[in-house]
């Protein structure tokens, strides 16, 4: 079994509320990030797989295709977005960075044929990042 | 859904490793450099992870602001521009960064309690780092 790490970035917008909270708590559970006209991030996410080596091509996986299903899942949908109002997942959930890492694993998850998803991990901030291993 | 957090803090503290059951000969042949008499110091980085289910109102595994108070508090006041040889958890213990990550991790376990400590790790530089899982 050998691991294998992509990298990418994408930057978005977000900003933490949620309805049922009155907008004190608002202000208190989420603190900036409750600003209604929102602000970004650069984020790194780094998608772990796992898999045998394909004793003809030394492969875990063809990086090509793994490149393509995060560009088309995860690259396009979230990159220069605004992930309240444009990401279906954040529409009713709050865009946190955990919240990222799940929904990143489920778009990912069902379009890997070959290697198996093994952890997601999205940095915020250089210092603040989520990992997410398909845990319920 | 259970996810995992990881937060990255910075402190700089001096030590100098030195055991006093071992003579000076001992002492400069186990810890090199490491046991010259005035001490040095690093820029040390500590990451902690924590882990737990993410609150379905908040989004979130904890308060993160609560975590960095924990760690502010517990962690780098005690240790962030200090000779690690004279604060009084190595009063008995060589100031290595295994035993420093073994305080951090204990010192974190007994005061944050909004989540589970998965890890700590802690950077002496950029090439040396250690884990510590309580175990």
């Amino acid at each position: 079994m050998v691991y294998l790490t992509r990298k990418c970035e994408f930057s978005a917008s977000h900003y933490y509320h949620n309805p049922e909270f009155t907008e004190e708590e608002n202000r208190r559970v989420f603190g900036k990030c409750a600003n209604l006209n929102g602000h970004g991030h650069n984020y790194t996410l780094e998608v772990t797989v796992k898999g045998d080596v394909d004793p003809k091509t030394g492969f875990v996986v063809d990086l090509k295709d793994l490149k393509e299903i995060l560009n088309r899942e995860v690259l396009e949908a979230l990159d220069h977005r605004h992930l309240n109002k444009e990401v279906p997942e954040f529409f009713r959930q709050i865009p946190t960075t955990e919240n990222l890492a799940i929904t990143i694993w489920n778009r990912l998850q069902s379009k890997l044929k070959v290697a198996k998803l093994h952890r997601v991990r999205v940095y915020e901030m250089p210092d603040l990042f989520v990992d997410f291993y398909g845990e319920a | 859904m259970k996810a995992h957090l990881t937060r990255r803090y910075i402190f700089s503290a001096s030590h100098r490793l030195h055991c006093d059951e071992l003579s000076e000969e001992q002492n400069r042949e186990v810890y090199g450099k490491c046991n010259n008499p005035h001490g040095h110091g690093h820029n040390y980085a500590l990451e902690v992870t924590v882990s737990g289910q993410v609150d379905a109102m908040t989004g979130m595994v904890c308060d993160l602001a609560e975590l960095d108070e924990t760690v502010r508090r517990g962690v780098l006041e005690r240790f962030d521009h200090v000779n690690l040889n004279l604060c009084p958890e190595f009063a008995a213990l060589v100031p290595t960064t295994e035993k420093l990550i073994e305080t951090v991790f204990h010192i974190l376990k007994q005061n944050f309690k909004a989540a589970h400590l998965e890890k700590v790790r802690l950077e002496e530089t950029a090439m040396n780092s250690f884990e510590y899982c309580g175990n």
